[in-house]
């Protein structure tokens, strides 16, 4: 990343941002990661309300959630809200 | 050659003659807060507002701080945006000067330059503008008021130029002339207004991998002030001072051309010489005392010496050819300060015609002369004595680099 | 569309995609963030959002990336509601003048604690004076979190923070938590309005009512940061509940002055029972974590007398007093 930073003349005046930060991602910051345990999940869709990295993502077509690990920061509040329990934070094995 | 547009002759003070320049302009968004010596401008636009000649948001804000927040973020949706103030107000405005830069958002301000407290004082010296001079802002002085009228029209162009997108402050001495009533030829409406032409934007490489034109707009989203780290922020503020470099160019070709359509120029638009030719002699302002100075300089060539004037309209970007070339043959500068740098060995307009003429073949003798704090008027006869000092420094060298115009001991 | 015919539903929500996007920098378990990212899932159209300094424009602009999927604009500490002003005033003007081709855009100010309280006071208040046609949100943390933990006017009685540490000498903040939504129904404003993240289709609804206010609207949302209340990050959200169950942070909305408990503390002001005490709230919050301390029976006490006298003056402000 570092060695293709744009030099004065090519980058945009006013600091008018060039990358949309779902390119950056905030995975790597978790310790712990949430397990569903598909059996006891609604698919009431709290998770996914609650999550403050948007890491949980409703697809209707599938009817089903799917968890973006790689912007998830593990920080628990998911399974903290589940109402059934479903999901548990568990220790990410690296 | 191009016949000259007609003109009508109109008796304003400094400030109306802004407030009239404005109401021409086609300008977008007047955010503003009022304070001695502006206040005029102001409140002539808010009976422009009030009549219905013209169509612009009046924004009366809160505080000179706000003023400049609304004036930036309407500039960055993409109106075309003035604002005004003086003294306190610009020193309260400070943080935003260098947000509002570093925005890269042509905003033209006027300043009705004013002392800065304290104590207290709410006559015209350039201490509050020339202690913004890092921040960024293109900084233009005018001599009067028809001065004022031409250079804020001027200043949308220069500072929506595609080369520059700089804010623009326009410089025009407290009460001297912010208030005092002068014969100003004003163009017609159509005139200005397609001179001043409207607001074009440059496009710029958004999030969204799109060259779009810059400013807020929910059809192309763009990021705008975001945070910068030390591996970026270095550029962006070099880019800036590209910015003010091709400002120069910009400030001449504005200058011509508004020259063509009305017969006014202000030297090369930088600066004005005055009698500086075969000067031996000379010194250098800014601002309203140039017209004093100018019948000095007459004066003292009526008695056979050769003397001159250097006045520095422009002293963001500043003009280091012009000046280093108008001082070229002169053997003993004073330069003239209406404000100063306390602890810094003089005021800074001494202090940067001195580092421009570090590098001249012959250096002169460069003096400096702090004057008219506070609003002290400083009379011809004490003008004079400028010179008069600088014909004994030719002869005998320097005493005194630094001195007091008119300050009781 | 309208708040009335706009869907609520979980699914519709989940639905809605992100313009608050993934990839911000802020820490796990920020329920600004969520607090953010529910607001812009409520905008209705065209929508400008402004910021002020604070953890929230710090984390999602980072050149060169952005968390924005709407355009947006950072100026200073004090201006997200100067900002709002001059790109309102800016729209309308334009609009006039056939420059701008959306039917209507919606302007939003974020800010903090300090946005909004302190260093943005005076702007918020002028904004609203004037009457701008925006929507003002203020996401709550309670101290200057970005900074470092330092008290704001909206940090609570007792809480402990970096510049009013609970010592030994002085235990935490001595002052009061600015009533600053009062303060704003005080300015005659269209829409006034509490939320908490927990009661999200309450935020929701009130996200579109303050949209739809023709003039300023003010949203004080708490939005709990586990970082800066030294709790457990999975709990952040279920601070945001035990707030209002307790009665800490009382929900309300203020429309045209006229004041109206929203449901979730409604049900607890008809049955007072289900009020919890307050300790519910604070245990597990390290900032309060003094009062649970040898020393803290009386700080406590001196908690829920607090908690009691505001959430009677809320009452009395919406008509739901106790009757003798």
């Amino acid at each position: 990343m570092s060695s293709n930073e744009e030099g004065w003349k090519e980058i945009a005046p006013a600091g008018v941002c060039s990358k949309s930060s779902k390119l950056f991602l905030t995975g790597d910051w978790k310790t712990y990661m949430p397990i569903r345990d598909k059996a006891k999940c609604t698919i009431c869709l709290t998770c996914v309300v609650f999550c403050p990295d948007g890491a949980i993502h409703w697809h209707p077509e599938k009817g089903d959630i799917e968890f973006a690990l790689s912007f998830c920061k593990g920080c628990g509040i998911c399974a903290n809200e589940c109402p059934t329990k479903a999901i548990t934070m568990k220790l990410e094995q690296e | 050659m191009k016949k000259l547009v007609k003109q009508e002759r109109v008796a304003m003070s400094g400030d109306e003659a802004i407030a009239y320049a404005v109401k021409q302009s086609d300008v977008d968004v007047v955010a503003a807060y009022p304070i001695t010596p502006q206040t005029i401008i102001v409140e002539k636009f808010g009976e422009y507002v009030a009549d219905g000649e013209v169509q612009t948001e009046f924004v009366c804000t809160e505080s000179e701080h706000s003023a400049l927040a609304a004036s930036l973020s309407a500039s960055a949706t993409g109106a075309r945006t003035f604002t005004a103030t003086a003294s306190a107000g610009l020193a309260l405005m400070h943080e935003m000067l260098f947000v509002t830069s570093g925005c890269r958002a042509p905003v033209v301000m006027a300043v009705a330059n004013r002392a800065l407290s304290a104590p207290l004082n709410i006559h015209g010296d350039h201490s509050d503008s020339i202690a913004q001079r890092d921040s960024g802002w293109i900084q233009l002085y005018v001599e009067n008021a028809q001065e004022a009228y031409d250079s804020v029209i001027q200043a949308f162009r220069i500072a929506e130029d595609f080369g520059v997108m700089l804010p623009i402050m326009v410089g025009l001495d407290g009460f001297t002339v912010s208030h005092t009533l002068e014969n100003v030829e004003t163009l017609p409406d159509e005139v200005t207004k397609e001179f001043v032409g409207t607001r074009l934007l440059p496009n710029v490489l958004t999030h969204e991998n799109k060259k779009v034109p810059f400013k807020l707009d929910p059809d192309n989203p763009m990021t705008m002030g975001p945070m910068a780290l030390p591996n970026y922020y270095f550029e962006f503020k070099r880019q800036q001072d590209e910015a003010m470099k091709n400002a120069l160019a910009v400030i001449q070709k504005v200058n011509d051309e508004y020259a063509e359509l009305t017969g006014r120029k202000y030297g090369d638009g930088l600066v004005e010489t005055y009698r500086l030719e075969d000067a031996e002699i000379a010194a250098v302002c800014i601002g309203s005392t140039a017209g004093t100075m100018k019948t000095v300089v007459d004066e003292l060539r009526q008695e056979g010496i050769k003397a001159g004037l250097l006045r520095l309209r422009v002293f963001r970007p500043l003009p280091v050819e012009e000046i280093r070339t108008a001082l070229e043959n002169v053997k003993a500068v004073a330069v003239l300060d209406k404000s100063l740098s306390f602890g810094g060995n003089g005021g800074a307009v001494f202090h940067e015609v001195r580092h421009v003429l570090y590098d001249s073949k012959a250096k002169p003798y460069v003096v400096d002369y702090v004057y008219g704090l506070g609003g002290r008027d400083a009379s011809p006869r004490e003008l004079r004595g400028i010179y008069q000092d600088l014909l004994q420094i030719v002869n005998k060298g320097v005493q005194n680099p630094i001195q007091y115009l008119g300050l009781r001991e | 569309m309208n708040s009335q015919e706009w869907k609520f539903t979980s699914k519709d929500i989940a639905a809605t995609p992100d313009l608050f996007l993934s990839g911000h920098r802020a820490c796990a378990g920020c329920v600004p963030a969520t607090v953010l990212r529910l607001v812009m899932k409520a905008t209705r159209g065209p929508t400008i959002v402004t910021e002020a300094t604070g953890c929230m424009e710090v984390v999602s602009a980072i050149y060169p990336y952005t968390s924005w999927a709407t355009p947006w604009l950072h100026t200073a500490f004090e201006t997200a509601a100067a900002n709002a002003s001059g790109i309102e005033a800016a729209l309308k003007i334009m609009k006039k003048k056939g420059k701008v081709k959306q039917e209507h855009v919606d302007v939003i100010a974020f800010a903090g604690d300090g946005g909004t309280y302190d260093i943005g006071f005076q702007a918020l208040s002028g904004a609203v004076e004037r009457g701008h046609d925006f929507l003002f949100v203020l996401y709550d943390n309670e101290a200057y979190m970005n900074t470092g933990i330092q008290r704001s006017g909206g940090t609570p009685h007792g809480a402990s923070t970096t510049t009013t540490p609970a010592g030994k000498a002085v235990p935490g903040k001595l002052q009061y938590k600015k009533p600053i939504a009062e303060i704003m129904v005080a300015h005659d404003m269209p829409y006034v309005a509490t939320a908490s993240p927990y009661y999200w289709r309450d935020l929701l609804t009130k996200v579109r009512k303050g949209l739809e206010v023709e003039g300023p609207a003010f949203l004080h949302v708490l939005a709990p940061c586990p970082r800066g209340w030294r709790s457990d990050p999975a709990k952040s959200i279920e601070y945001s509940k035990l707030a209002v169950e307790t009665c800490v942070f009382p929900l309300w909305e203020s429309v045209n002055g006229q004041c109206q408990l929203s449901v979730p503390s409604r049900l607890i002001a008809l049955a007072p029972q289900k009020k919890k005490p307050v300790t519910d709230y604070l245990r597990g919050q390290g900032r309060f974590r003094h009062m649970f301390g040898p020393q803290g029976k009386k700080l406590l006490e001196e908690m829920q007398l607090i908690t009691d006298e505001k959430w009677q003056r809320v009452l009395k402000k919406c008509g739901m007093e106790k009757q003798p």
